[in-house]
């Protein structure tokens, strides 16, 4: 039984975002390609096109989050849509409403995509599986799953500062047993074709199996780092000190934390880079985080374009805008 | 009535039987298998040619949600449909609401049984009160009520010196101990199996340490007290060798696997496909064909279903947050079959994992055509193709991961005491 992949309409287009696995490398080059013409408008005085206009957009988190919640905010109202914001938290699901019934009710209110965040692994493909057949869903991060919008700005930022994907060694650096950014990062990197991509942690904070998902494992920093074009630092919780994953922050800064020594491994002309919000003096120095190496801020201004490609592909009016444009690159 | 089922081919393991018989029905009892009975005067007379006539199946483990989750299935109607699959003996584990801790609950169940007047229901009684891992049931009392082995379903016995005083009290009244061995803290918040499926879906995993950690334990403290025990529901290749060397050793050890744990690997979650999301959880590629060798060999005596019937709301939830368990008595026969058509074994031993294997580990009665014994028999067309729907599925429980599948094997008569179920 051929099982069509769910993100993808009947037409092979893309109508949810939920992952970056199982998508070609086309798709990911095109909404790329779509973020690179849109990232203009940040620029213009008047940071609006009509893309979206008339469309409601809603942004249903269930698990608290600023910063990813306003990016995708800012892009939707760039591109003219209306927004909601529901922080689902703190309303229905505390009183015991499934989370069907609260989709329910949402689309009883006539909105077309619904951007979500969700502490489970799995949610956003659940919802999807249960929408109307005119709305689309855009994956916010569910639990430990993915987080491919980031991934995707990732990729975004590495394109415009290095180019090529194919020679490109990368290293992601910290606690990817309980990241999703790192799972939809692996992904996008295979899926682009990098030439490496490895993973550098403490055993205790590797996935059971991550060599399957095609990347060199690492236990020391220095020999990770070696050769090295991008680094990807991920932040380290609070929490893993607890159930004997870590014994401190202190031994995990001397092993993992990337210093400006540690850093001379990698290639000299090479970029760092963090998907936030860091912890200084953990799991990154500072002047490596402000130094001159360093995209982060990059990233997050990456951020809003990127979204509002996927945004704009997802409803599918990209086609619009190219007929709009003339077809100008 | 006298009933007599013609020409079909008999398969009897218990009685090392596997060739084409009349079998001989009266008076709610097996009157003869073979050659005519002079003078048997036949009232009702079934043509069984092409087809397979078996003892009626034992299935080691199916919940019938009765008392404390009417919401979910009734008493009725899965031993209703338990009964129409071919499964005319069958056993409830202790977690209902409340739990067998008493006998007045073993009471309450087998009476509702009775009246429903469809399979036959045994209970395996509470090993603790509650299910709290700690307070010991009356285990003689439960007994003597019927129970056929005590457990304590999913809850852990987290302390050993109270693991193997349960099992030093059972022993004293010959009663086995039916062991779900898992370690709570290597299990965790785990919800499928920790492996490269686990870690690609972001899924909490449950490492094949969390079973084999507590299979050892376990081992060690039948060894010292001799109790004879039953292992629930073995998902690891590890454990069923570990279990099978200890058999070798002399130990009074027995396991059995669960059906679906013989078809389905971690593989099949798939998108996060809630169906899939069992306790155990569905293993490897590896742990599936360990497991497969096992059952060939007898190491692993029984398949059960497990069956655990729910509503459609428990399964329409992110994976996690979903309820565990598969909907299984209909599907029971059919993938039993299939070994036997895959060639993992004969049909004979087959069909003696889902008859005299489960019956001997309960010590009850059933489970083969003897003389005289009970006539609990079963009526297969081995090649008719049947698709799982929710229209063929006759549980109250529609959630399993084979919706779809087309398997062979269809049960064309049920007789429980001699009368047929339909």
């Amino acid at each position: 039984m051929i099982r069509r992949n769910i993100q993808l309409d009947k037409n092979g287009r893309l109508r949810h975002f939920l992952t970056i696995e199982g998508l070609k490398r086309q798709v990911l080059i095109d909404i790329l390609d779509t973020a690179e013409s849109l990232s203009g408008v940040t620029d213009q005085s008047v940071k609006k096109v009509p893309l979206l206009r008339g469309k409601t957009i809603v942004n249903l988190f269930f698990e608290a989050s600023t910063r990813t919640r306003t990016t995708f905010e800012l892009a939707a109202k760039r591109l003219s849509a209306d927004v909601l914001n529901l922080n689902i938290s703190a309303s229905a699901t505390k009183k015991g409403e499934t989370l069907l019934d609260t989709l329910a009710n949402l689309q009883a209110m006539h909105c077309d995509m619904f951007v979500v965040r969700h502490a489970e692994s799995g949610a956003a493909h659940f919802i999807a599986k249960h929408v109307a057949p005119h709305i689309s869903v855009v994956n916010a991060g569910d639990g430990r799953h993915a987080h491919p919008t980031q991934a995707m700005l990732d990729m975004f930022t590495i394109r415009r500062i290095k180019g090529d994907f194919y020679p490109l060694k990368v290293a992601i650096v910290g606690d990817i047993l309980h990241s999703r950014v790192a799972r939809s990062q692996i992904h996008a990197l295979t899926t682009l074709g990098v030439t490496e991509v490895r993973v550098i942690g403490p055993k205790t904070l590797l996935p059971k199996d991550v060599e399957s998902l095609g990347v060199h494992v690492y236990h020391d920093l220095e020999k990770g780092l070696d050769d090295v074009d991008v680094v990807i630092m991920l932040r380290l919780q609070n929490e893993r000190m607890q159930g004997a994953m870590l014994p401190s922050e202190h031994e995990y800064f001397q092993l993992y934390g990337l210093t400006e020594a540690k850093l001379e491994a990698a290639k000299p002309d090479a970029i760092v880079m963090h998907p936030g919000p860091i912890n200084r003096g953990v799991e990154i120095e500072s002047s490596v985080a402000d130094g001159p190496r360093s995209v982060i801020l990059q990233q997050v201004t990456h951020g809003i374009a990127v979204r509002m490609a996927v945004m704009s592909t997802c409803l599918g009016t990209t086609a619009q805008m190219e007929a709009q444009e003339g077809g100008a690159a | 009535m006298r009933i007599l089922i013609k020409n079909g081919r008999v398969i009897d393991p218990a009685n090392k039987i596997d060739a084409v018989h009349n079998v001989f029905i009266a008076d709610g009892k097996i009157a003869a298998v073979g050659e005519s009975i002079a003078g048997f005067q036949t009232d009702k007379e079934i043509d069984a040619s092409g087809k397979l006539v078996l003892p009626g199946l034992v299935d080691l483990s199916a919940r019938l949600r009765e008392p404390g989750f009417e919401h979910k299935a009734t008493i009725a109607s899965e031993t209703r449909a338990a009964a129409l699959a071919g499964i005319t003996s069958l056993t409830c584990p202790p977690d209902t609401s409340p739990v067998i801790d008493t006998p007045a609950v073993a009471k309450l169940i087998r009476q509702r049984a009775e009246y429903a007047g469809m399979s036959r229901v045994y209970s395996i009684g509470a090993a603790t009160q509650e299910l709290d891992g700690e307070t010991l049931s009356e285990l003689a009392a439960l007994k003597e009520i019927g129970c056929v082995g005590i457990g304590n379903a999913y809850a852990p016995i987290k302390n050993p010196q109270i693991l193997k005083r349960i099992m030093e009290y059972a022993a004293t009244f010959d009663i086995t101990m039916h062991l779900f061995s898992e370690d709570p803290s290597l299990r965790d918040n785990g919800c499928m199996h920790e492996g490269g499926i686990s870690t690609r879906l972001g899924l909490p995993g449950i490492p094949e340490a969390a079973e084999t950690a507590a299979v050892a334990r376990d081992l060690a403290l039948i060894a010292d007290t001799g109790v004879r025990a039953h292992f629930c529901r073995i998902s690891t290749g590890k454990a069923a060798q570990m279990i099978a060397r200890a058999q070798y050793d002399g130990l009074p050890v027995t396991m059995d696997v669960c059906a679906h744990q013989l078809y389905l690997t971690d593989m099949d979650v798939g998108e996060f496909d809630s169906q899939c999301h069992v306790r155990p959880p569905l293993r490897s590629q590896r742990d599936m064909i360990t497991l497969q060798e096992a059952v060939a060999r007898g190491n692993i005596s029984a398949i059960c279903s497990d069956h655990q019937p729910h509503e459609a709301d428990a399964k329409l939830n992110p994976f996690r947050e979903s309820a565990s368990g598969i909907s299984a008595l209909e599907t029971l026969l059919p993938l039993t079959l299939r070994l036997a058509d895959d060639k993992k074994l004969s049909l004979s031993d087959a069909i003696a994992r889902v008859t005299c294997g489960p019956a001997r580990i309960l010590g009850i009665n059933a489970g083969t055509l003897d003389e005289d014994r009970d006539a609990d028999v079963i009526v297969v067309d081995p090649e008719q193709y049947w698709t799982v729907s929710e229209q063929t599925i006759q549980s109250r429980g529609k959630n399993t991961p084979f919706m779809g599948w087309d398997l062979k094997g269809v049960v064309t008569h049920t007789l429980i005491n001699g009368a047929f179920v339909d």
